[in-house]
């Protein structure tokens, strides 16, 4: 068995198909999607996209978190105060300060919700708003909230950010640094990444159908999910409930354009291996791929291919949640682990909404219907803009 | 952790800081509240076609990540780290006046392909393709200090051989006008300009003929007073079996605003008869500037001299073995790096 262990001991979530890890899983195992047209964000292009929204306004939002009415948090930060503080507490940590505590987070919009209030139009509100705008906020926020005084930092790789802050958390527990950490991600929705999108002509006018011939691009998502990372003497000492591991973790750059995945996928093909030799584990050890599957053309054949590239023609069973959350950025690697977890938990597998068609290159069927089997290794994907792609890989023992 | 050794220090700055040949010799001091970089010949670094269409932040960050492999003598590191605390801030101004101006009708992608915040680390790796370990950190004044910090992990843990880290900022247009006129409003604003810059450094696991100083331990924490500051620098010194008798200088992020009590603090106690220094009267403040500082003790122990330009008292060293690094921005994002000759 590998020494320094890194055990998840607890889990926090808000997404749009729930707002606690319960009614996630519950959404999930019937086949409930949070995928609608945008309620919270005025934007022109309501009526051409559907989004994965979290539905309750940000007043809703800030009044459970008890802010009062002249707070400066950005959607990001409330949506990440939430999650975290549901982690810290599934967790039953009383004490945050108790052991070397550290927290990572990560996200890709960080405050843009505020700033494109305030830009151009320099006015008394703009005073309270600007320090928010910057990635650190929500993370410092969140600090505050949890009480951490010691490691804090923030990653933003796009749309691999959430695993690499759980990489990076579990490499600090595992080299003895830290005891503890609460790792994962938050993005809100913004008129600033719907319109980025939007011109990238990848976002899908209706439900996003991941691994499927006729995909036609992805649903934006908002959402933020925390893992609490702990180190076996924590769990020894404290007697803690453990709710799986992080057995491996691989990062690597496919280096081959800014926003396009290259056609070997050879990023994802080099993440997942590093992955599995971290975990010191086969490719046949894994039982169940949460796949990265956003439903864009490009990012389904590539990630297709590069599973073919490990597994050849016996893939696991694989599928991706996208079509649930919608693609949630910077916290989609978060979002992933929670529900890799709760597979291993469960012994079972979330199906790929939406799936008719296999992509004829790939000829690869991912699950379509909840199915119970054994879990013992879930590995999960998450790759982004800039070649930035990542790996995690998830046991139950 | 173990040390890890610095075979180039590169910066691009508001001083003539690429220019190898002098260390801060003749600086220049700023009237107005911006200190914006002096720029090099990108075509030395960059192809024309691909600058063109490259922001500030990007270009410095090529050009200085390009310069410390060269310098390094090193083709393409096993891992590329990097760190921003703003971004891609001029072209996330583009696409955001672009979207306000035309109510979210006629833009183009690539101001938001590369307003990303790991557009520069990006980049690097596609410039070089470098397809190893790959991580862009935002944790505003530790940004830079996040980056070392994973490099230097990554070889300890061995995984990796090589290591490229570095900081990004760039001023931006827009924003910073309005996070000048928030700041004015302080009761105690900050004095130094606002700045920006490009800070590389090549890593490696083991000493090589170019390593001139090494990274000896390194500490990011969120919170700390007047009252706690004292211990915790004695806290990581002593995790590196040192106490405050074995600094040699001690580097400040001092900018001018109510939060350099803590810097005083540590003037006025722990390290009231080593050099003192500051620097962000020279490159600005900016969320990466403390990389700025780290070029500049990396610089001292290699010169075994310090420059008059940062000097905050009038002690003198005849040796610079070990040099102690404090950096916070506004009472947040704390860190210490302690650098030693090797």
């Amino acid at each position: 068995m590998p020494k320094n262990r890194v055990a998840i001991t607890g889990m926090g979530i808000i997404s749009s198909i729930g707002t606690t890890v319960e009614a996630n899983l519950h959404a999930l195992l019937n086949s409930q999607k949070g995928i609608a047209p945008i309620v919270n964000i005025n934007t022109r292009h309501k009526n051409e996209i559907k989004v994965g929204e979290v539905l309750q306004t940000n007043a809703e939002l800030a009044k459970s978190l008890h802010l009062n009415e002249n707070h400066n948090y950005s959607r990001t930060a409330l949506l990440g105060c939430i999650a975290a503080q549901q982690a810290v507490k599934h967790a039953n940590i009383d004490t945050i300060d108790a052991f070397r505590t550290g927290l990572i987070s990560a996200t890709s919009v960080g405050g843009m919700d505020l700033t494109e209030k305030h830009f151009q139009n320099y006015n008394a509100e703009s005073l309270k708003l600007i320090n928010s705008h910057h990635a650190a906020d929500s993370t410092e926020k969140i600090a505050a909230l949890l009480g951490i005084t010691d490691f804090t930092s923030t990653i933003s790789t796009a749309c691999s950010s959430a695993a690499n802050a759980i990489m990076l958390g579990a490499r600090l527990i595992k080299s003895g640094q830290l005891d503890r950490v609460i790792v994962g991600g938050t993005d809100g929705l913004a008129k600033f990444t719907i319109n980025g999108f939007k011109t990238l002509m990848i976002l899908s006018d209706t439900d996003c159908t991941p691994f499927d011939a006729n995909r036609k691009g992805l649903n934006l998502g908002e959402a933020a999910a925390y893992l609490v990372l702990e180190s076996d003497a924590v769990v020894k000492q404290d007697n803690k409930t453990v709710l799986g591991y992080l057995a491996g973790y691989g990062n690597a750059n496919d280096a081959f354009h800014q926003t396009a995945s290259s056609e070997n996928g050879e990023g994802a093909f080099l993440a997942m291996s590093k992955a599995l030799k971290v975990a010191e584990l086969n490719p046949e050890d894994i039982n169940y791929i949460n796949a990265h599957g956003t439903a864009t053309p490009n990012n389904d054949l590539s990630e297709g291919k590069a599973i073919k590239r490990i597994y050849g023609d016996s893939v696991p069973d694989f599928s991706s949640t996208k079509a649930f959350t919608g693609h949630t950025l910077a916290a989609a690697g978060a979002i992933e682990a929670v529900y890799s977890i709760l597979a291993l938990q469960n012994d079972v597998m979330f199906p790929n909404l939406n799936f008719k068609t296999a992509i004829p290159e790939l000829s690869m069927v991912p699950i379509t219907e909840v199915t119970k089997k054994p879990l013992n290794y879930v590995l999960s994907n998450s790759f982004g803009f800039g070649g930035n792609c990542s790996t995690l890989i998830f046991s139950k023992n | 952790m173990k040390p890890c050794y610095i075979n180039s220090a590169v910066s691009i700055s508001a001083q003539d800081t690429l220019d190898n040949s002098n260390f801060l010799e003749n600086t220049i001091s700023f009237e107005g509240q911006l200190a914006k970089a002096i720029h090099p010949n990108y075509k030395l670094f960059i192809s024309p076609i691909a600058s063109r269409r490259m922001a500030t932040g990007v270009k410095m960050g090529i050009a200085a990540a390009k310069k410390a492999l060269e310098l390094a003598e090193l083709e393409t590191p096993d891992a590329i780290i990097t760190g921003t605390g703003i971004g891609c801030i001029e072209d996330s101004e583009k696409f955001l006046n672009a979207i306000l101006d035309n109510d979210e009708e006629f833009l183009t992608p690539t101001s938001f392909i590369q307003s990303t915040h790991n557009t520069v680390g990006a980049q690097i790796a596609l410039t070089l393709k470098c397809k190893g370990y790959n991580v862009t950190y935002v944790q505003g004044a530790a940004s830079f200090e996040s980056a070392v910090l994973d490099g230097q992990l990554l070889l300890h843990e061995n995984e990796a051989k090589t290591v490229l880290v570095g900081g990004t900022d760039e001023l931006g247009k827009y924003l910073i006008n309005d996070i000048i006129l928030a700041e004015t409003a302080e009761k105690q604003p900050i004095t130094t300009p606002f700045g920006e810059g490009a800070h590389f450094f090549s890593l490696s696991q083991s000493k090589q003929n170019k390593s001139f100083a090494a990274i000896k331990g390194i500490k990011i924490f969120n919170k700390a007073t007047t009252e706690t500051i004292n211990i915790k620098v004695e806290d990581f010194l002593k995790d590196h079996d040192l106490t405050t008798e074995d600094i040699d200088a001690i580097v400040l992020g001092k900018n001018g605003d109510t939060f350099d009590e803590l810097y005083q603090t540590l003037q006025y106690s722990s390290f009231k008869s080593i050099p003192q220094l500051h620097y962000k009267h020279l490159c600005g403040e900016f969320f990466t500037a403390s990389a700025f500082g780290f070029w500049t003790a990396a610089n001292i122990i290699k010169h075994q001299y310090i420059p008059e330009v940062l000097k905050l008292n009038t002690i003198k060293k005849s040796n610079y073995k070990n040099i102690l690094l404090y950096n916070q921005l506004k009472g947040q994002q704390h860190s210490f790096t302690l650098l030693t000759s090797c």
